[in-house]
């Protein structure tokens, strides 16, 4: 058993794993945050995406013991209280979603590259950057529409903070 | 995946005694391909050794020659360095092209080189380019380092450091990728070198894995324009044949993909 520390959505965490546990395991059972989901379990789906130290990653293709230090934020972080983070109210508002398993992965998958691109970003580079994020569902419309509304937002947001 | 002993060394030398010490040794890097093997049960180590933050393997330097790049840097920090991108901005759209952004944000060049997936994107480079591999023993050629499928010169326990790209007056990496798993059918690296002479690096289609298309580099000596390829033919007889394409399908598709890669390094 190896002992892990981590900030997880802004509370320091410690839990005893074993070497093979995954970080998604970690989370969800060990910390009881379910929000984060296991889809494919083979790398592929981005069910489970969840932000390591600020980046976007597969929590189910890394181990716990690899986040050891780190911070992490998962979908349960991302509001603020009762306010909805932009990502999440477009995905409302657009309807972004049918059954809903995907979403949050696909929700912080879009929060990172809003991020990465500084909220510039077109149909073309949102498509291509969802490559890592598979929905069985949609077809994608809604999904692009929302994170194109939310990162159009978020440009306004910075603009007026400037 | 069953149990395995976790390991953060905090230097090279601690990393290669505990590899040393293992029942089952295997580093692990950013785990992208390690961790899904395990998963599936198709490797089962009795301990990892993970390198992902020595600080030894960090980093990426540039001067007017070259660009070196430690092992441990991720498929991301290649595709954004703002230094890569101008001194070798071919090696930082391939990485740009691997995976998918939550794979890249984890996966690391060592990882992918000490792998050596015969449809990797990073071999093509490494061998078009004749970059030079630092390893924990000594320095190895691109030529000497790649074996074969999965295989390299990598000795039990030896950690690869750094590779050092020469940096071309012209290159270009042009991949089809698979459409599901997005690894290369076939990826054709482009090169130019100061000298003058041009190497091309074909990833994804060969059946020893990467290698370079001699008859091509001849036929673009003197002329690197996508029409200079145009009278010749790769032999299917090397090439890899799966249920995502047959020997004559791939042979072809290098041939497409080197003359999309001249004509995007030429233009």
């Amino acid at each position: 058993m190896t002992s892990v520390s981590i900030t997880v959505n802004g509370t320091a965490r410690t839990a005893e794993v074993e070497g093979r546990t995954l970080l998604v395991n970690l989370l969800r059972e060990g910390f009881g945050l379910t929000g984060t989901h296991i889809g494919c379990d083979t790398s592929q789906c981005g069910a489970c995406v969840v932000h390591v130290d600020g980046k976007a990653v597969k929590s189910c293709t890394m181990l716990a013991a690899q986040a050891d230090g780190a911070t992490v934020l998962t979908i349960e972080g991302l509001a603020h209280g009762d306010e909805l983070h932009p990502v999440q109210a477009a995905f409302h508002e657009h309807h972004g979603l049918q059954c809903g398993f995907c979403t949050p992965g696909m929700i912080m998958a879009a929060v990172d590259m809003i991020e990465r691109h500084d909220a510039q970003l077109d149909e073309a580079t949102i498509r291509h950057e969802l490559e890592g994020n598979i929905c069985r569902c949609t077809g994608y419309h809604n999904i692009v529409k929302a994170i194109q509304a939310a990162s159009d937002r978020m440009a306004g947001l910075r603009q007026a903070a400037e | 995946m069953y149990e395995t002993n976790y390991h953060r060394p905090k230097d090279l030398a601690e990393a290669q005694s505990l590899f040393a010490s293992a029942a089952e040794g295997r580093y692990l890097a950013g785990g992208m391909t390690l961790l899904p093997t395990m998963k599936q049960r198709l490797a089962a180590p009795s301990d990892l050794v993970d390198l992902g933050r020595l600080e030894a393997l960090k980093g990426i330097a540039v001067t007017t020659d070259t660009v070196t790049i430690g092992a441990a840097v991720t498929h991301a920090e290649v595709a954004g360095s703002s230094e890569i991108q101008a001194a070798l901005p071919a090696l930082s759209a391939l990485a740009g092209q691997i995976g998918d952004p939550h794979v890249r944000h984890r996966g690391t060049i060592g990882g992918s080189l000490a792998n050596n997936d015969p449809a990797a994107d990073y071999p093509a480079a490494v061998l078009a380019l004749g970059a030079t591999l630092r390893t924990t023993q000594r320095e190895l050629a691109a030529e000497d380092f790649f074996q074969g499928l999965f295989t390299t010169a990598l000795e039990e326990g030896e950690i690869l450091v750094s590779v050092s790209f020469p940096i071309p007056s012209r290159a270009a990496y042009a991949k089809f990728p698979n459409p599901a798993s997005r690894y290369a059918m076939a990826g054709v690296f482009v090169a130019r070198m100061q000298d003058g002479d041009v190497r091309v690096g074909v990833t994804g289609a060969g059946q020893d894995g990467v290698y370079r298309e001699a008859s091509f580099e001849a036929a673009l000596a003197g002329n690197l324009t996508p029409a200079a390829l145009d009278p010749l033919t790769v032999d299917p007889d090397g090439m890899l044949a799966d249920l995502h394409g047959s020997a004559a399908y791939r042979a072809n598709l290098v041939k497409v993909m080197a003359k999309r890669a001249v004509a995007a390094a030429s233009g």
